[in-house]
C-alpha cells in the first residue's frame, strides 16, 4: 500500500484537494484539531499544575532545593556548625538558612478572660527559630506578610504568626483545631515552649498556600534558641538554595558523600515530599488523561465526518480517479495525508499558543486556587507523545471512511448509482 | 485488437432479473474505429464499460491482445487500465481542484514518470487538441467543449492501446462537437483504436465501422 509512487501520487491528490478545498472548511477543521490538542495537553496540564504549584511553593518557600533536617530519632541535627560550614563550603550553593523547630503553643485573650473556669484560647503551633535575612534570602518569606511587618535581626520578643493560627483567616473549624480571637499585629500573645512561658507581641501575620508558613510561628533563632536551651547550635533543618542549573541530586550526593546522612536526612525538594502527594500527581495525571480521551474520541469522529463527507460528496471523481488507472492505495493516502495535514496543523498552532503564550503567562499569572497556585504542566515529552496520539487518531479516522468509499464499485462510483 | 464472445449482463433488482447485454460477438482489430449506436436502453454503454474494464460481466470472455482480461484481479485490472486504456466520458469526468494540465498528468504520474516529464507531455497533448493557451485553467474556467477536449488530451497522453468513448459529443454543441469528432478523426488517421458510443448519426459517420445494438444483441454491423 506504502509504496512510494502510491505516497507521490496521494500527495499529488492531497495537495491539490487541500489548495482548492473551502478556506473557512480547512480553517475550521484545524480550529476543532487546535482546540483537541489543547484539551489532550492543557486538561491533564492543569489538573497536574494544580499539585505542581503547591509542590513549587513548597520549594521556593520553604525547603528549597535541598533540606537537611534531623533524623526520625532524633531532636536535631548533630554537629550542625560543621554541616553548615559544608554547606556554605560547595560552589553550586548559592544561600542557605537553618532554623530550630520546637512545638509549642500560643495563648491569646488571656489579659481579658475574667475566671478560671473560663476556656483559655489557646493554639498550637511548631515554632522556627530563624535568621530573618538568610530565611528571606532563601525562601522570600516576607512576601507573605500580609499585617504588620518581617522581623529584623534583633527582634526580640516579636512574633510572626502564620494566618491559620488567626480565626479571621480560618474560617473553617475543625476538631482539635483552635485558632487564636481578636489578634493582631501589636497585640501580646503569651507563648510556652518547653514549659517556658514568654509573653511576645505579634509583629506580623504570614499568609501563604504553604502549610509550614501558615500554621507556624517564626521568631529569632537566637530568642527560641535561648528559650529551648539549644545551646550548641545545633539545628532542626538547614534549607539550601542552589546556583541556577544545578541538580539538587548532585549536591544531596556530595553532602551524602561527606557524611551528613550519617546524622541527618538529606533530601532533595523532591525526595521530601510526601508519598501522597506522588500518589496524587499520579492520579491527577490518569484523571487528565482519561479526560484528555474524550476529547481524543471528538477529534476522530470530527475527522471521520469531516472526511467521510469529503468522500461521498467527491465518490464520482474517486470513481474518475480509479476508472482511469490510480491505484486505490494512493487515493486512500491522499485522505490519510489530508488528515494528517489538519493533525499537524491543529497541532502546530497548538504548541505555539501553548509554549508561545499558554504556559508562560499562566506561569506568571497562576490560577489563585484554595490550597495552590495552579500552573500548567506540560513536559515537551508528554507534549509530543499526545501529539502523536492526535496523529495516529485522525490517520485511523481519516483512512476508515476514505477506504469506505474507495472500496465501492468503480462504474457505480462515476454514474453515481448506490 | 479485442475480442468480446458471448456477453452477458444482467442486473438484479429484487427477485427481477434485466438482461441488458444478452450474448455480445465482436471482435476490433487494432487501428479501428467503431461507433456503437442505438435507441436509449439499448445495452451500448453498457457493452463499453465491460470492455473497458469498467464493470464486470455476468457471464462471457474478453480478450485484448489475446489477453483473458477478466482473469485479472481488481489492481491488475486498474493498472492495465492506466496502460492499455484511455477514456472520454459523455460528461468529461475531470477533477474539479485540478487544473487542465495536471488533470491530463495524473496518468502519466501514476505510470511513475518523473514530474517534469509528465507535465511536460500533458503540455503537448493539450496543444495537440487545441488548448495550448489553456493549461493552467480549472475545468471550471473551460467551456463544455474545451473541457471534453481536455478529457481527450487525458485519454490519450499515455499513449492507450484502446480509446473508449461514451457519447463524447451528447452534451456539447455543434461546433464543439465538431472539433471532438475532428480530434477523433484526426487520432483514428495516426492509427489509434477507438471504440465509440454515440446515438448521433452525423457523428458515427466518423467511425469506419457502425454497429448497431437492441435490446441488448448486436443487430447490425456494417462499414462506413
Amino acid at each position: 500500500m506504502f509504496s512510494s509512487l502510491n505516497i507521490r501520487m496521494g500527495l499529488f491528490l492531497a495537495r491539490r484537494q487541500i489548495r482548492r478545498s473551502s478556506l473557512w472548511t480547512t480553517i475550521l477543521i484545524i480550529f476543532v484539531m487546535f482546540f483537541t490538542f489543547l484539551n489532550l495537553v492543557v486538561v491533564s496540564g492543569i489538573l497536574v499544575g494544580l499539585l505542581q504549584g503547591a509542590i513549587n511553593a513548597v520549594r521556593t518557600h520553604y525547603t528549597s532545593d535541598v533540606i537537611i533536617s534531623s533524623l526520625n530519632n532524633k531532636t536535631y541535627i548533630e554537629n550542625s556548625p560543621e554541616i553548615i560550614s559544608i554547606v556554605k563550603s560547595l560552589p553550586q550553593v548559592e544561600n542557605m538558612t537553618a532554623r530550630y523547630m520546637e512545638g509549642g503553643t500560643v495563648e491569646a485573650n488571656y489579659k481579658t478572660r475574667t475566671n478560671d473556669k473560663e476556656k483559655p484560647n489557646i493554639a498550637a503551633a511548631s515554632f522556627y527559630g530563624i535568621n530573618p535575612v538568610a530565611e528571606n534570602t532563601v525562601t522570600d518569606i516576607s512576601k507573605f506578610i500580609v499585617e504588620g511587618e518581617y522581623l529584623v535581626p534583633g527582634d526580640y520578643d516579636k512574633i510572626l504568626l502564620g494566618a491559620y493560627l488567626d480565626k479571621k483567616y480560618m474560617d473553617f473549624d475543625y476538631p482539635g483545631f483552635t485558632a487564636l480571637e481578636n489578634i493582631k499585629p501589636g497585640v501580646k500573645v503569651r507563648m510556652t515552649l518547653n514549659g517556658v512561658e514568654r509573653e511576645v507581641t505579634i509583629k506580623g501575620i504570614l499568609k501563604a498556600k504553604v502549610d509550614q508558613i501558615s500554621m507556624g510561628v517564626f521568631m529569632i533563632d537566637s530568642q527560641l534558641r535561648s528559650i529551648i536551651d539549644r545551646n550548641d547550635y545545633n539545628v532542626d533543618e538547614i534549607s539550601i538554595k542552589l546556583k541556577p542549573g544545578t541538580d539538587p541530586a548532585v549536591v544531596r550526593d556530595i553532602l551524602k558523600r561527606n557524611g551528613v546522612d550519617k546524622v541527618a536526612k538529606v533530601q532533595t525538594y523532591i525526595d521530601a515530599q510526601p508519598k501522597f502527594i506522588k500518589d496524587m500527581i499520579a492520579t491527577f495525571s490518569l484523571l487528565g488523561n482519561m479526560l484528555s480521551s474524550i476529547g481524543l474520541v471528538v477529534a476522530s469522529i470530527t475527522i471521520f465526518i469531516v472526511i467521510f463527507i469529503n468522500a461521498i460528496t467527491r465518490r464520482k471523481f474517486i470513481g474518475i480517479l480509479k476508472g482511469i488507472g490510480i491505484n486505490e492505495s494512493a487515493i486512500e493516502i491522499s485522505y490519510i495525508l489530508q488528515s494528517f495535514f489538519y493533525a499537524l496543523c491543529g497541532s502546530v498552532v497548538g504548541l505555539i499558543v501553548l509554549y508561545g503564550f499558554l504556559e508562560p503567562w499562566m506561569t506568571a499569572h497562576p490560577i489563585d486556587f484554595s490550597f495552590s497556585d495552579g500552573i500548567l504542566v506540560a513536559p515537551i515529552g508528554g507534549t509530543m507523545l499526545r501529539i502523536g496520539l492526535l496523529m495516529v487518531t485522525t490517520i485511523i479516522a481519516g483512512f476508515i471512511p476514505a477506504r469506505l468509499v474507495v472500496r465501492k464499485n468503480t462504474l457505480d462510483s462515476i454514474l453515481g448509482r448506490n | 485488437m479485442i475480442e468480446v464472445k458471448n456477453l452477458k449482463k444482467s442486473f438484479q433488482d429484487g427477485e427481477k432479473t434485466t438482461e441488458v447485454l444478452k450474448g455480445i460477438d465482436f471482435l476490433a482489430k487494432s487501428g479501428e474505429f467503431v461507433a456503437i449506436m442505438g435507441r436509449s436502453g439499448a445495452g451500448k454503454s453498457t457493452l463499453l464499460y465491460q470492455m473497458s474494464l469498467l464493470d464486470e460481466p455476468t457471464s462471457g470472455d474478453i480478450k485484448i491482445d489475446e489477453k483473458d482480461v477478466l482473469a485479472l484481479s481488481t489492481a491488475e485490472r486498474t493498472s492495465f487500465r492506466l496502460s492499455q486504456l484511455g477514456y472520454v466520458f459523455q460528461d468529461y469526468a475531470l477533477l474539479p481542484e485540478m487544473t487542465a494540465l495536471e488533470n491530463v498528468a495524473i496518468p502519466l504520474l501514476m505510470q511513475n514518470l518523473p514530474e517534469k516529464k509528465a507535465y511536460a507531455k500533458a503540455a503537448e497533448h493539450l496543444t495537440l487538441v487545441g488548448l495550448g493557451e489553456r493549461l493552467n485553467n480549472l475545468p471550471s474556467q473551460l467551456s463544455g467543449g474545451e473541457q471534453q477536449r481536455v478529457s481527450i488530451a487525458r485519454a490519450i497522453a499515455h499513449e492507450p492501446k484502446i480509446l473508449f468513448a461514451d457519447e463524447p459529443t451528447a452534451n456539447l454543441d455543434n461546433e464543439s462537437s465538431r472539433i471532438v469528432m475532428d480530434i477523433f478523426k484526426k487520432l483514428h488517421s495516426e492509427g489509434q483504436t477507438i471504440i465509440m458510443v454515440t446515438h448521433e448519426v452525423e457523428y458515427s459517420k466518423f467511425a469506419e465501422r457502425i454497429i448497431h445494438l437492441d435490446n441488448g444483441q448486436i443487430t447490425s454491423d456494417e462499414r462506413v
